[in-house]
């Protein structure tokens, strides 16, 4: 299965980057409750990689599991090729959880002070703060704190041992589109120093600004993985239907084709740019027929790739 | 690229025996500094042991001995053992249950802290609240209560209601593992002030109904007040091995049901 993901070509580098962390055919259930379902994800070094999806679809279980912090029901976590618990990944590691509570009678640069302590070689205190836009709140009691100001104090908390890799699960639910930017800065910052991230969010705005891949999670299945470009030209496009006499291997070649499948008698074709498309294949194939120009939505590409577990799909290199 | 040779290579970090000891002193510092500053902590763990005393030992001395002893001194001991019960059962189980509750404990169990020093913390930081109480006890009875004690028998006294200190952490670490972050002060309570009162910490032992008085044999307060008494010279004169013997075996029982709670956290979401 890690195999298929690996193939995903990326259309940045020619070379797959080292894996950092991975689940691999990761279950996870709480009683009843199944909250992944066989997923296999990998972040590879250097890289944002972003999982998207709507809330309760298995973003934050999916980071606990790489934090260490759960035990799969079956299938198996790496980080940086072993186990996400040992002491020394925790040493490379720094996260930014949902809390319910932090301790509210210690400063922000107290509660900095502490987390840098855990750390082999913690960044400087007055460059966390500025990472983090603390630097006038250092002395503000966490309970002083607004929400936007609690979420940057937990951010400081994830970079300030200076960890090659970084779990922000939501970072920036609560934020101002003022702080969001300036969080997206600072995500890009630290990549550009070579270190790695996975966030979580449930908008694709922040998975589109920031991630060089995306997973779509929803109901514990990663449905569609790929870098923004594919992933918008999979939600946000066309579904062209036709019988055609083009192969599906012709359509793929196609300018504008991102996805091509048979559908009974007829193709369907996934694409961003219909007018092309359907501008191409009349020119190729006179005999077309039964043509049928549709939107595919958001919706639409869950239903359709969650249908056939994305087996059949083929994904335009 | 040059990242990625890096990655994977295992670049076996172990800390230093020095940057051990420097987590472990920052996380009992600011385990102090934020309980401090939380006045229902300190009002309540510290306050209500003293109340009681200048109430029942100093305004109320109707200068009677207690088993041959000044009610002053005899209540030090006792009062003591109730401050030090509130100070390590508040100062371990709220926190603990808080945290777990909240997702603050699952924030420093992903970060690279050893999970003791979180614990060690907390069990300092019941210690250095449990001194408190003893001593300012201590100054309160000296200066208004007559109380006179050779500086040798103080020594033991703070030392041994200091050492008393760590059955009622291990008790509530124990609590703090089971209870939830709003019910677990309710839940120290529950145990906290019946147990105080059957093992003879308000009223002394031999006032007690009959009845109670056979319970307080079995309860925990009970046998570390009978060492503090036996201490001031005001104890019932049974075997202090004993007493430490079921403080000691208390200590492992709590410990054993806190561990349960720990592991049973450790493949558990909450939050």
């Amino acid at each position: 299965m890690i195999a298929t993901l690996n193939e995903a070509p990326s259309t940045e580098r020619a070379d797959s980057p080292t894996v950092v962390a991975s689940l691999e055919a990761v279950s996870q259930n709480y009683g009843e409750v199944r909250a992944l379902h066989n997923v296999n994800f990998t972040v590879g070094a250097g890289q944002v990689v972003a999982l998207l999806g709507p809330n309760g679809a298995g973003k934050t279980t999916a980071v606990k599991l790489m934090l260490g912090l759960l035990q799969p029901t079956s299938g198996k976590v790496r980080v940086f090729g072993g186990d996400p618990t040992s002491p020394q990944n925790r040493m490379r590691a720094g996260a930014m959880l949902q809390v319910g509570r932090v301790p509210e009678t210690l400063r922000v640069r107290e509660h900095i002070d502490l987390f840098s302590s855990y750390y082999p070689q913690p960044l400087p205190l007055n460059e966390v703060l500025a990472a983090s836009g603390l630097e006038k709140l250092r002395d503000r009691k966490f309970g002083d704190l607004s929400g936007g100001q609690r979420q940057r104090t937990l951010f400081a908390l994830a970079i300030c041992g200076d960890p090659d890799l970084l779990f922000l699960d939501e970072p920036t639910v609560g934020l101002d589109v003022e702080a969001r930017r300036s969080l997206w800065e600072e995500i890009r910052r630290l990549v550009e120093r070579g270190k790695t991230v996975l966030l979580t969010t449930h908008y694709l705005e922040e998975a589109d600004a920031l991630a060089d891949r995306i997973a779509v999670i929803n109901q514990g299945t990663i449905i569609v993985e790929g870098t923004p470009a594919e992933i918008k030209a999979q939600t946000s496009g066309k579904r062209i239907r036709c019988v055609t006499r083009l192969s599906i291997g012709d359509l793929l070649q196609l300018p504008g084709v991102t996805d091509a499948k048979h559908d009974r008698e007829a193709v369907d074709i996934h694409t961003g740019e219909a007018e092309l498309v359907v501008r191409a294949l009349l020119a190729r194939d006179p005999s077309l027929s039964g043509l049928e120009i549709t939107s595919a939505g958001l919706e639409d590409a869950f239903l359709a790739l969650t249908q056939d577990n994305g087996e059949n799909t083929n994904h335009k290199n | 690229m040059s990242t990625a040779a890096a990655v994977l290579n295992n670049t076996h970090v172990e800390r230093t025996t020095s940057h051990t000891v420097t987590i472990y002193l920052k996380e009992a510092k600011y385990e102090f500094l934020k309980n401090l500053r939380l006045r229902v902590y300190t009002a309540s763990v510290i306050t209500l042991p003293l109340m009681f005393y200048v109430l029942f030992g100093l305004v109320l001395n109707s200068h009677e001995a207690i088993s041959g002893m000044d009610v002053p001194t005899y209540l030090i001991a006792t009062y003591g053992t109730f401050g030090v019960m509130g100070a390590s059962l508040f100062g371990t189980a709220s926190g603990l249950a808080a945290d777990r509750g909240l997702g603050w404990l699952q924030v420093k169990r992903a970060s690279p802290m050893p999970p003791f020093a979180y614990f060690m913390a907390k069990v300092i930081l019941a210690m250095i609240f449990s001194i408190s109480v003893v001593l300012l006890l201590l100054v309160l009875g000296i200066s208004f209560g007559g109380v006179r004690l050779p500086l040798a028998e103080m020594t033991k006294l703070i030392a041994t209601l200091v050492a008393g200190s760590l059955p009622f952490s291990a008790m509530g670490l124990a609590i703090g593992y089971f209870a939830g972050p709003n019910s677990a002060p309710a839940v120290i309570n529950l145990f906290y002030l019946p147990l105080s009162f059957c093992s003879g910490l308000w009223v002394p032992y031999m006032f007690l109904p009959k009845l109670v008085r056979q319970i307080a044999l079995a309860l925990p307060p009970y046998h570390l007040s009978q060492l503090a008494l036996g201490i001031v010279g005001a104890g019932r004169h049974e075997s202090a091995a004993t007493h430490w013997e079921v403080l000691l075996a208390f200590t492992l029982i709590c410990l054993g049901i806190a561990r349960i709670g720990f592991q049973r956290d450790q493949g558990k979401l909450y939050g």
